[in-house]
């Protein structure tokens, strides 16, 4: 690399070109060569509200990872907390394209995460609760990603062939997603008199809200059981509370849900004319 | 013969030492190094890596704010990549002998800095790509000719940050470039933070060569390759005309083209205000400290309990050994 040329290029080559800068370096297209037609044998309907509702939880959950930035325990912390943020960004943004081609609106992915208000989000609960200390936010992580990988390994055999791509990309994903909650939920578990006493409040606290995950999948007794595991490793209690009534899937919310979601749109809707 | 080897004297092993920058050859961590050496590139090594760690703040901020999730995307692996950085500066101060944890202590205490620039507040979007455009762009001028620093793993690193920056600036020009295409408002944010922006990145390549103590010795040492004055002269001559580009107005009403020199002549930056923002007086300071302490603090409870699960799992594994 010569002292200059890194620099002075920079002026160059910049005009309508901005497809080359979009997803960073190194990134796949997982949808290269894969036919975005909705198959006649599925509700497109149907295939949008669920492309909907798991890019809202994945959006509403990358954004309280965002959170952490700069506030982590340790820089490694920091970086996987990040990367986990980032794939969980990019599992959003294609669901918002493929829910933008089968709803029939025709809509950007930014029109979904800026320009909807918070009735209109269709994520879980779990997704949005405020992030609490190191034990509330890997314990969420934990549950969140062994639902979702459960729940996009069979996906991965749907009949649409977009939301099969995006799901098996995502499996890779939220392998490791699990694989770093699961890990430190066994050590904070397992750790000090101070860090078992933390994971205790963070399982009583987010328990009630596990429920709405299995609202309409098949997946509740393998993601339990591979819940378990983890928590009998980590010394942990497996709690049986009663569920709440009332879901993010069908846009009812904590209070939480709206401030995360000002704090999201801000900039977006001060300039609804701009061009970012 | 036999009774001088692995016995050298240390005016050997100085001149050695001296032969071996002179031949312009790297310096590795077991060979042996004068301790002035070895401290002052601990010190640079570790404030820089502080730099990129406070340097996270700042744009930060607005990774939750970001309008669009492109953009969004961009600045969080951005803010991540520099964390990143921050990891492997740490471990090229560590091959010097220090510690992570003593370095992050010493920067917490203050007795270590991190750059002036990081003090200073991002107050809209268009700040993450002027940031992006001058920040990162004084760092690659600072860091290009440290990829031939004399100590090996801080050279090697430096590669790697600096093709990496290279990505965040073009990134950021590319922000900037987009934002002056769109509305009134968005160019006048640019033109605003630009304002703002462009002393203080002016005063990151430190004080003029007159009143730089540490500066001789860094560059016989080959540690440091160029002055702040000519770094800081090329930066302006590099940025002059992507600003132009750009349509933004550089705020220095002395800057013009001097046919003679070759070079852009501009005004001097107010040294006073670097003198106080090191200090400790510049608008972010307590803030930004305090924002990196208390992240320590809430997270020494999770470090408490990380150590603890390790040391239990090794007692778990003797035990099962014996048995």
């Amino acid at each position: 690399m010569s002292d200059d040329h890194v620099y002075l290029s920079l002026a160059e080559g910049h005009d309508d070109s901005d497809a080359r800068w979009a997803f960073g370096t190194g990134f796949e297209d997982p949808l290269h060569g894969v036919d975005t037609a909705v198959p006649e044998t599925v509700d497109a309907a149907r295939l949008a509200a669920t492309c909907l509702a798991l890019g809202d939880d994945a959006l509403v959950l990358a954004q309280r990872l965002a959170e952490w930035v700069t506030r982590a325990p340790e820089l490694e912390e920091e970086m996987a907390l990040a990367n986990i943020g980032l794939d969980l960004l990019g599992q959003a943004r294609l669901l918002y394209a493929r829910c933008g081609q089968t709803d029939g609106t025709g809509r950007t992915e930014d029109a979904y995460a800026y320009f909807r208000d918070t009735g209109d989000f269709r994520n879980v609960r779990l997704a949005e609760l405020p992030n609490g200390d190191f034990a509330h936010s890997v314990l969420r992580l934990l549950m969140f990603a062994s639902w979702r990988l459960a729940h996009f390994t069979e996906l991965a055999g749907t009949p649409d062939p977009v939301l099969a791509a995006i799901a098996a990309k995502g499996v890779k994903e939220l392998t490791y997603h699990r694989q770093y909650a699961a890990e430190w939920v066994v050590r904070l578990g397992d750790g000090t008199e101070e860090s078992h006493a933390r994971m205790l409040t963070a399982l009583e606290s987010q328990a009630p809200y596990w429920e709405e995950l299995f609202a309409a999948e098949d997946v509740r007794d393998a993601v339990l059981a591979d819940l378990r595991q983890v928590l009998d490793a980590a010394g942990l209690p497996v709690p049986d509370p009663a569920p709440l009534p009332g879901s993010g899937r069908d846009g009812e919310h904590t209070e939480h849900l709206a401030p995360l979601l000002a704090e999201l749109q801000s900039v977006a809707r001060a300039h609804p004319e701009a061009t970012w | 013969m036999t009774e001088a080897v692995g016995r050298d004297t240390e005016p050997d092993l100085e001149s050695h030492f001296e032969a071996t920058i002179a031949r312009d050859q790297r310096i590795e961590p077991r060979d042996w190094m004068p301790e002035g050496y070895r401290r002052t590139l601990i010190r640079q090594v570790a404030q820089h890596a502080h730099s990129e760690i406070i340097g996270m703040q700042p744009e930060g901020e607005w990774i939750t704010k970001a309008p669009s999730l492109r953009r969004k995307a961009i600045l969080f692996a951005k803010v991540q990549d520099e964390a990143g950085h921050g990891l492997y500066l740490y471990s090229a101060a560590e091959t010097l002998g220090a510690d992570r944890a003593d370095l992050t202590q010493r920067l917490l205490e203050g007795r270590q800095k991190y750059s002036s620039i990081f003090n200073y507040p991002a107050l809209s979007f268009a700040d993450v790509g002027v940031i992006g455009w001058f920040v990162d762009g004084a760092a690659i001028c600072n860091q290009v000719p440290l990829c031939r620093s004399s100590y090996g793993p801080y050279a090697r690193a430096m590669v790697r940050v600096c093709k990496e920056e290279s990505f965040h600036q073009r990134q950021a020009y590319e922000l900037l470039m987009t934002m002056m295409r769109g509305t009134d408002a968005q160019r006048e944010m640019v033109q605003d933070a630009v304002d703002r922006w462009w002393w203080p990145s002016l005063m990151m390549f430190g004080p003029p060569d007159d009143d730089s103590p540490n500066s001789a010795q860094s560059m016989a040492w080959k540690i440091k390759r160029h002055s702040n004055d000519e770094l800081r002269r090329r930066f302006v001559d590099m940025t002059v005309p992507q600003a132009a580009k750009l349509g933004v107005t550089l705020p220095d009403p002395e800057l013009r083209w001097n046919e003679e020199r070759g070079h852009h002549d501009f005004g001097t930056p107010d040294f006073s205000e670097l003198k106080e923002v090191i200090s400790g007086n510049g608008p972010c300071n307590a803030q930004r400290m305090e924002r990196r302490r208390t992240a320590h603090e809430e997270g020494a409870w999770v470090r408490a309990a990380a150590g603890a699960h390790a040391a239990k799992q090794a007692a778990r594994a003797r035990e099962e050994a014996v048995a």
